[in-house]
């Protein structure tokens, strides 16, 4: 039974971090938002009483669809990829690490340190390396003369090429395509188990939303009068192979602390079932290593949604094939003085790690509580 | 009892005195200094040979040297966008000359007007009046220009030219002439680096297709950049890209020069910290293992760009700023400083007798040269452009569209303010 004193104890000594919280980080997420609905970056934008007005959600529309900022959407295009193959290389090379280190070799405290080891150096630090590494005429292009061919001429950080192509006036259609499959989806899961009301709710605004799509009316939603390319650049590829090479190892520190969670006991009842190493790991091992998997892609993917230091270190704040949102962000305010565009990228760079990290925290809670 | 008061008194009349003749007189200076700039590594020797000069005329004073090193400035500049943001602005701090200054600080109020330090010291004379025009807005001269570095310049070595028995160029025409026989052999015929020297060539080109008068046009807002002089520009940009090296966007401006140094390409456009580059770092002598020319086309003009520093508002040190200011206008200091950046004295009456020989050439050519300043590095454009042109860039390199390229610059232009 909690006194009542207790309780008052509990809250007084919470207050102070709460306080500081409320200023500090919401409050500043507070003003950055505001800021991003008002056009302050016009003429005198660094005097002492800037003149600043509001806008409303001017700034966000001229991201999406103006003219002048390709950059920005490419950079959006460019996150997303990268966090994709980002997240994904460093849980399968962790995963695969963790697998072969579990196996109870001799030396296992020498290679999982080794493997820890990068993720001790800063981004600045990987960074450098690597720019070393993958520049055009040394490093990684010149191994293949090693062994007498000629050297590989990739441009690892610069490379204009682009791969999965696609036309950015095709996006809302694309959009309310997959909010529709998401919304049925949703409602025929809450229809399986009797939830008739929520699958009414749900599903029939996806309903709606599929034959939108389908009778082309998404379709009308233009955001640009004329086509505009954008697709995955290949110059990211250098910086997907630094990211990985630094975090698989805290992936697998990740995962191997998973396996060795699981008791011994589940692995032997299946051996005395008949199940080969190979099913024991399939069927046993990988289903008990899901949560882990799902921290990893929160905390790989806000890493990668975030992504700044280390492009910043590889190639530097103008080489536009590697950019990502966070080092426009930082140009086009503290270079630009476009001080209410930069404060636009950071609210969307904000709500999409949100979209990453929200639901894990409501199922956290939700678990928490029960 | 008495004799307390009549001390006290004493020391009052004493110390009254004394501020009298502070005023009257120039007592000596004291308190600090706080200097900001990003010069670091190969300039930091040039920046503390001016902050010892400093110490040495006002010993009184201790100078603080705060350097935000790397990314050309970038960090330097968005720490010292967040100390004026926040009312904390450093005693003085480096800035390109021009409207980099003024469409970022003299706009919104944030500096003190020069021009009686300019009368005073004589400056008026002793720079000249080019520059004086890009340094100063109908209101007022904004800041002091330390350097003057040169944008539109060509480099080359005179003995690989022999070799392939190729002239310097004096127009992008005559290069266009050359250029396909030099690649033919296997020579890069322009050497190119990362983004920014993209940009920088891009100057040259634009220079000697607009021509000075219509250059400065089109950075009054007098010129259209959807007008067939810039348009046409942009084409013969996109001729000369095409005989650039492959791999530009991965090396630095040094790496570019290498290649020129190395016989791996022919000629070069940079500014003249090139010139620093090869004779301090390299070791080679100007006129004989490194020859230069003003880029094709642009002959008789002088690209310039500035360093400078100007006077806060809210300096808290204002005196010892005011003989900061003072110092780096004068003979002496410009001519401790420049043999060390690599770079020319603004005055028209520097001693050249300590330049080396392509020093001594630019600081004649910037004494009898009309003056145009230089996009990239901040003398016509305020910030807002010159972030944004990087778009345009952009645009222009995926699509290789002048008329895409104009449209998108004039858009630019009329948003920051340049263009209406």
């Amino acid at each position: 039974m909690r006194s009542r004193r207790d309780q008052v104890m509990a809250v007084l000594v919470i207050m102070p971090s709460l306080a500081l919280l409320a200023i500090f980080v919401y409050g500043f997420i507070g003003q950055t938002v505001y800021m991003s609905l008002t056009d302050w970056g016009q003429g005198a934008a660094l005097a002492l009483k800037p003149e600043i007005h509001f806008v409303g959600t001017r700034n966000y529309a001229e991201l999406f669809t103006g003219f002048l900022n390709v950059r920005f959407r490419q950079d959006l295009v460019s996150m997303v990829f990268f966090t994709i193959l980002f997240v994904g290389a460093s849980l399968a090379l962790g995963l695969f690490l963790a697998t072969i280190i579990d196996q109870r070799i001799r030396g296992e405290a020498v290679f999982r340190t080794i493997f820890l080891f990068p993720m001790s150096l800063s981004f600045i630090v990987t960074g450098t390396i690597w720019r070393w590494l993958l520049q055009p005429r040394g490093g990684v292009n010149v191994l293949p003369s090693l062994v007498g061919l000629p050297p590989a001429g990739f441009l690892w950080l610069s490379s204009r090429e682009q791969a999965l192509q696609f036309n950015w006036q095709v996006l809302p259609h694309y959009v309310v395509l997959g909010a529709a499959f998401v919304l049925i989806a949703w409602g025929v899961w809450s229809a399986a188990r009797r939830r008739f009301r929520t699958s009414a709710l749900v599903g029939l605004p996806g309903m709606a939303l599929l034959a939108w799509a389908v009778t082309g009316g998404a379709a009308r939603l233009q955001l640009l009068p004329f086509p505009e390319a954008h697709g995955f650049n290949l110059a990211l590829v250098g910086v997907v192979i630094a990211a990985t090479w630094q975090m698989s190892g805290y992936t697998m520190a990740l995962y191997l602390a998973g396996l060795r969670t699981i008791p011994d006991e589940l692995r032997e009842a299946a051996r005395v079932d008949g199940a080969s190493p190979l099913q024991v790991y399939r069927y046993v091992e990988l289903p008990l290593l899901a949560p882990i998997t799902w921290s990893a892609i929160i905390i790989l993917g806000h890493i990668a949604l975030k992504i700044f230091d280390l492009v910043f270190a590889m190639a530097g704040p103008d080489n536009a094939p590697t950019s990502v949102p966070a080092i426009l962000m930082f140009l086009t305010t503290f270079r630009g003085n476009e001080l209410a565009k930069g404060a636009s990228i950071a609210a969307i760079l904000l709500v999409v790690v949100s979209i990453l990290i929200v639901p894990y925290l409501v199922t956290s809670f939700r678990a928490g509580r029960a | 009892m008495r004799t307390s008061r009549w001390l006290a008194l004493m020391v009052i009349t004493v110390t009254l005195f004394a501020c009298l003749g502070g005023t009257a007189a120039s007592a000596p200076l004291s308190g600090k200094l706080e200097i900001f700039s990003w010069w670091a590594g190969d300039e930091g020797p040039a920046l503390q040979a001016l902050i010892e000069l400093y110490e040495k005329q006002h010993p009184g004073v201790k100078v603080i040297n705060s350097t935000v090193t790397g990314g050309a400035g970038v960090n330097a500049k968005a720490v010292l966008k967040t100390r004026m943001l926040g009312g904390e602005p450093p005693d003085s701090f480096q800035v390109h000359a021009g409207q980099e200054l003024v469409g970022t600080w003299v706009v919104a109020g944030r500096m003190e007007d020069l021009s009686d330090l300019y009368t005073k010291e004589g400056w008026k004379t002793a720079f000249p009046e080019g520059l004086l025009n890009l340094l100063s807005t109908e209101r007022g001269i904004w800041s002091v220009p330390v350097n003057i570095h040169r944008s539109n310049v060509l480099w080359y070595v005179p003995d690989n030219l022999k070799k392939w028995s190729v002239k310097v160029p004096a127009t992008w025409d005559e290069f266009l002439s050359i250029a396909p026989a030099l690649k033919a052999k296997g020579i890069v015929p322009l050497a190119l680096g990362e983004n920014w020297t993209v940009s920088h060539l891009w100057e040259s080109v634009a220079l000697a297709c607009l021509g000075k008068d219509k250059w400065e046009a089109l950075w009054q807002g007098k010129l259209s950049w959807k007008s067939p002089e810039v348009v046409g520009a942009w084409r013969t940009f996109g001729k000369v890209l095409e005989y650039t090296n492959q791999d530009a966007p991965s090396l630095s401006w040094q790496q570019a020069t290498d290649m020129v140094v190395k016989g791996q390409a022919a000629f070069n456009v940079m500014g003249d910290w090139a010139a620093g580059y090869m004779a301090t770092t390299l070791k080679l002598q100007p006129g004989k293992d490194f020859g230069w020319a003003a880029a094709p086309g642009t002959g008789g003009v002088f690209m310039m760009l500035s360093d400078s520093f100007g006077l806060p508002v809210g300096a808290p040190n204002r005196e010892n700023t005011l003989a900061w200011l003072r110092m780096l206008g004068s003979k002496e200091a410009q001519d401790t400083f420049n043999p060390l950046k690599g770079s020319v004295s603004a005055r028209v009456d520097s001693d050249l007798s300590k330049y080396n020989a392509y020093l001594q050439s630019a600081a004649k050519d910037w004494r009898t040269n009309a003056i145009a300043g230089s996009l990239v590095h901040g003398v016509v454009a305020n910030e807002r452009f010159m972030n944004d042109f990087a778009t345009v860039m952009e645009i222009f390199l995926n699509s290789r569209n002048p008329e895409a390229a104009a449209n998108a610059a004039q858009a630019v232009a009329i948003q920051a303010g340049i263009s209406r």
